[in-house]
């Protein structure tokens, strides 16, 4: 990471405004670490050579809640991947531009797409333990088929990273039960923690909540902002409560294009742009 | 421009990641190479099994020339060797097999599909599923002991009694015959046919039906129209596949066609099929040419059957591609 | 004159219906007719002797098939440790890597393999190795059901490893976990019951084949002590014995036949238990 001089805030510019100086955001939280996490330039990805996003440049500010909203198909879902190159699973992609992530990038030629994806984990929209495993085994399946086998350690990162995803009190006695066992909001905290479990420095969760009953998601989004303090956390969302609820900044994709991104109070009091606005109010979902 | 400094959000002395080993790229590339060899072997097999054969009968192929396969005389004592017996019994035996099963399997398919009630199907079908788990072998026993003592006093008997003028049904009745081998096949491949037949009709989908079935047509006729008419290709294919199946038939076959290299034209004469003769005469084969004819049978067994199979998944995969334009439109 | 037409109509249609029924229950007659001989002929002669003897000298009475039994379990061994490997690794490479073009060339040629003749196999080991080695062997019997095998295994381990919800692939390549150990652990793991259920299903049906070992296992009277020894088989017995002159023997033939065919419906209702609901054929 850069560290950034005094005079660069964490609002960033977005692509299409015209050029201005950088303008604090005032009602934007103040962090203790203001620079990004991620600051992707130009970053193009095409699957079998239609764009799906064009040209994004935009800081993604670290240990802050970051949404990103738009209608569907709208590249949100991309730019989220490509973050920790899954985009990559689907066959015939191509990637212009890049993702520098504390001062690397990530789409650097040598760069094993798995190192990143230990540093920047996912949780998906469907929760998806592993069916054979118990919970326990769930949790920490990611260090132990990456090398760790101290038992101490394992043990100690399972309670810590149970206790993270605010599942510790509800399943410490029954850590043997199979992952599938849990109710549905449960399983999505289980994948949190499962994610957790390996230290990530980010979190990228890709609509973690809409598969979930109300009371569900609201034990979700609780952990969500209970976790900024540790993690960088991005999240891609339909739902624009949920987006103004929980996160800190918002960007706002549209066919492709980044259109606008700054904090989210900001961004939903007062749009720049028309297309945010529209979007906003509903004229077009 | 200040120079980098990493903070992550847990100080890494503390944290896990260090005790992680980073990730093998050794590893992953290993198990592709490994898998897609292990993937490949069946083309290495296919390759071995032509090469075997090929080889094998090297010395017999230049001797004879195409001539063993219209040569009618099979007398390993004189170093005659025809294969047209056999090419006669197999495909005599297997056409039988067809007449009798492909009638019978299409049937019941078509009773599995569209008239049985629910009830019956899953019983019936693990049904055919046991059929098609009895070896070779047992059938044959079953046919040498049970079936043809019951043909030859009636099943025989009654057909020599009614067609005994045509030249098919003429002829003395010895009980191991072309006939016998003809029915025991059509037992074996009874289930294969009736399986495929079964994945084609239920794959009709059921907007065909619907649409008779609203034009005021009965049952059959909706079959008729709606269904074995769109299944056409899929069920021919599933036809071929139980000839191709038929041609490589070799224990049942051997204990009851009676393996005699003739030509009659009487059913219930004894034959001899290409899988057989090589049953039976493989290991009796006591000069290379005799042992290399018979390597020359198994190519041209190879050969027809490969042909058949490939015959018969190209008449499927035509139908599920026919299929899925189709339902584009 | 069209209430008449109508009439015909349904009679047809009901004559349809009625052959259909008949179609269905012709074949499954011969399965009854089959148990049925192999109980009748078949269960008196499963005795104590049966499991423990060897055979007797040929037209001598008494005797067992305890070598034969023995000799098949040796031959699925030998047969498993080639069919095993390469099949599921093959399927795996079929399900998780290849392109659309390779995979489908690979399933075709495994197909048409499926297709090819038992008693084929026979002959090129015998080419291969009988021929080779001047000898019969357990091991040239267990090869050639062994590369039987392996396309069987083949299919039915692509089958179930693309059941496999692609959602755990993509949580577990989240984790940074490595492409092969997510295949090995996650994916393998979740459709590992399919995976055996498979390899079951192709023990059932190579346990029966005689054709491949007529000339490369062969046979034998006594006790296999050495795999490089032809061994006795339990089909390959049932098949001397049955075209045999003697009495006693087919009396045995029936009896080894009875106990082959209650091997082979044991695994497949277990398969069947295992696989409730889904589908895993090898027709």
């Amino acid at each position: 990471m850069i560290n950034s001089s005094s005079t660069s805030k964490p609002a960033m510019e977005d692509s299409t405004s015209a050029p201005e100086s950088r303008k604090p955001v005032s009602n934007a939280p103040e962090a203790a670490n203001p620079a990004p996490a991620f600051r992707s330039r130009n970053l193009s990805i095409f699957y079998s050579n239609k764009p799906a996003i064009k040209d994004v440049t935009l800081d993604v500010p670290s240990r802050k809640v970051t949404a990103i909203i738009g209608p569907s198909g709208c590249g949100k879902s991309t730019f989220l991947r490509a973050l920790n190159r899954m985009h990559e699973l689907v066959p015939h992609t191509r990637v212009e531009g890049e993702v520098l992530f504390e001062g690397q990038n990530l789409y650097a030629p040598n760069l094993d797409p798995t190192l990143v994806r230990r540093r920047i984990g996912m949780v998906f929209q469907k929760s998806n333990p592993f069916p054979t495993m118990s919970i326990a085994d769930n949790v920490l399946v990611g260090l132990r088929l990456n090398g760790v086998r101290n038992r101490k350690v394992l043990n100690e990162r399972l309670e810590k990273s149970l206790r993270q995803a605010a599942l510790w009190d509800e399943v410490k006695h029954d850590l043997g039960k199979p992952g599938i066992s849990l109710s549905g909001g449960q399983q999505q905290r289980l994948c949190i923690a499962r994610a957790i479990a390996v230290e990530p420095e980010v979190l990228l969760m890709d609509e973690p909540a809409s598969a979930l009953d109300p009371i569900a998601t609201m034990k979700v989004e609780e952990l969500i902002r209970e976790l900024c303090a540790k993690y960088t956390i991005v999240i891609v969302t339909h739902n624009m409560q949920q987006a103004s609820r929980v996160s800190d900044y918002t960007a706002f994709f549209f066919l492709g294009n980044l259109v606008e991104f700054d904090g989210t109070d900001r961004l939903f009091s007062n749009p720049k742009e028309r297309q945010t606005e529209d979007y906003i109010t509903g004229r077009f979902g | 421009m200040e120079i980098a400094v990493t903070t992550p959000a847990v100080p890494p002395s503390e944290s896990v990641v260090s005790r992680m080993r980073p990730p093998s790229r050794i590893g992953d590339r290993a198990f592709h190479w490994l898998t897609l060899a292990m993937g490949f072997s069946v083309i290495v097999l296919v390759v071995l099994v032509g090469w075997q054969l090929g080889r094998g009968s090297q010395l017999a192929v230049t001797k004879f020339g195409l001539s063993f396969l219209t040569t009618s005389t099979w007398d390993p004592v004189a170093e005659q060797f025809g294969a047209l017996p056999f090419i006669y019994g197999t495909a005599v035996s297997s056409l039988i097999a067809l007449v009798i099963a492909v009638p019978l399997s299409i049937a019941t398919a078509l009773y599995l599909t569209e008239l049985a009630p629910l009830w019956i199907r899953q019983p019936l079908v693990s049904l055919i599923e046991m059929l098609a788990a009895i070896p070779s072998v047992i059938l044959g026993l079953w046919g040498i002991f049970v079936m043809i003592p019951w043909l030859r006093t009636y099943g025989f008997a009654w057909l020599k009694a009614a067609l005994g003028w045509t030249p098919f049904f003429g002829g003395p009745i010895y009980g191991p015959s072309m006939l016998a081998g003809g029915i025991i096949v059509a037992v074996m491949i009874l289930p294969i046919i009736t399986s495929v037949s079964r994945e084609i009709l239920r794959s009709v989908p059921n907007l065909q039906r619907e649409a008779a079935y609203a034009l005021g047509a009965t049952r059959w006729e909706v079959t008729r129209i709606a269904v074995l008419s769109y299944a056409k290709n899929g069920l021919f294919g599933a036809v071929v596949l139980g000839l191709g199946r038929a041609l490589g038939e070799t224990m049942a076959v051997t204990m009851v066609i009676g393996n005699t290299p003739q030509i009659k034209a009487s059913l219930f004469a004894p034959g001899y099929t290409l899988a057989s003769v090589i049953a039976n005469e493989f290991t009796e084969a006591t000069t290379d040419i005799y042992l290399q004819a018979l390597f020359e049978i198994g190519l041209v067994l190879f050969g027809v059957t490969i042909v058949a199979n490939l015959l018969g998944q190209l008449l499927l995969l035509t139908m599920k591609n026919a299929m899925t334009t189709r339902a584009v439109q | 004159m069209s209430d008449n037409l109508h009439t015909w109509r349904k009679i047809k249609s009901g004559l349809a219906s009625s052959v259909a029924t008949v179609a269905a229950l012709l074949v499954i007659t011969p399965l009854g007719l089959v148990f049925y001989h192999l109980l009748v002929s078949g269960i008196g002669s499963v005795n104590w002797d049966f499991f423990t003897h060897l055979p007797k000298p040929v037209g001598e009475i008494g005797g067992g098939m305890a070598n034969a039994i023995v000799g098949s379990g040796v031959l699925l061994g030998l047969a498993s440790l080639i069919g095993v490997p390469v099949g599921v690794l093959g399927g795996v490479y079929l399900a998780e890597y290849g392109g659309a073009r390779t995979n489908a060339i690979l399933r075709f040629v495994a197909d048409v393999l499926n297709g090819v003749p038992s008693i084929i196999w026979g002959v090129v080991i015998y080419g291969l190795v009988v021929i080779r080695f001047k000898s019969f062997s357990a091991i040239a019997g267990g090869l050639a059901l062994g590369l039987m095998m392996i396309p069987l295994i083949m299919r039915t381990t692509e089958e179930v490893l693309l059941l496999v919800p692609n959602g755990y692939r993509e949580a577990a390549l989240a984790l940074g976990i490595s492409r092969w150990k997510t295949i090995l652990h996650i994916v393998m793991k979740t459709a590992s019951k399919g995976i055996i259920t498979g390899v079951l299903l192709a023990f059932a049906r190579v346990a029966g084949e005689t054709a491949p070992l007529l000339f490369t296992a062969f046979g034998n009277r006594f006790w296999n002590h050495n795999l490089h020894e032809p061994i006795a088989a339990l089909p390959l017995q049932i098949f001397t014995y049955a075209i045999s002159p003697y009495d006693d023997w087919h009396r045995q033939a029936w009896a080894g036949a009875l106990v082959l065919v209650v091997l082979i419906f044991v695994v497949n209702t277990l398969v069947r238990v295992l696989t409730r609901g889904r589908t895993v054929s090898v027709l």
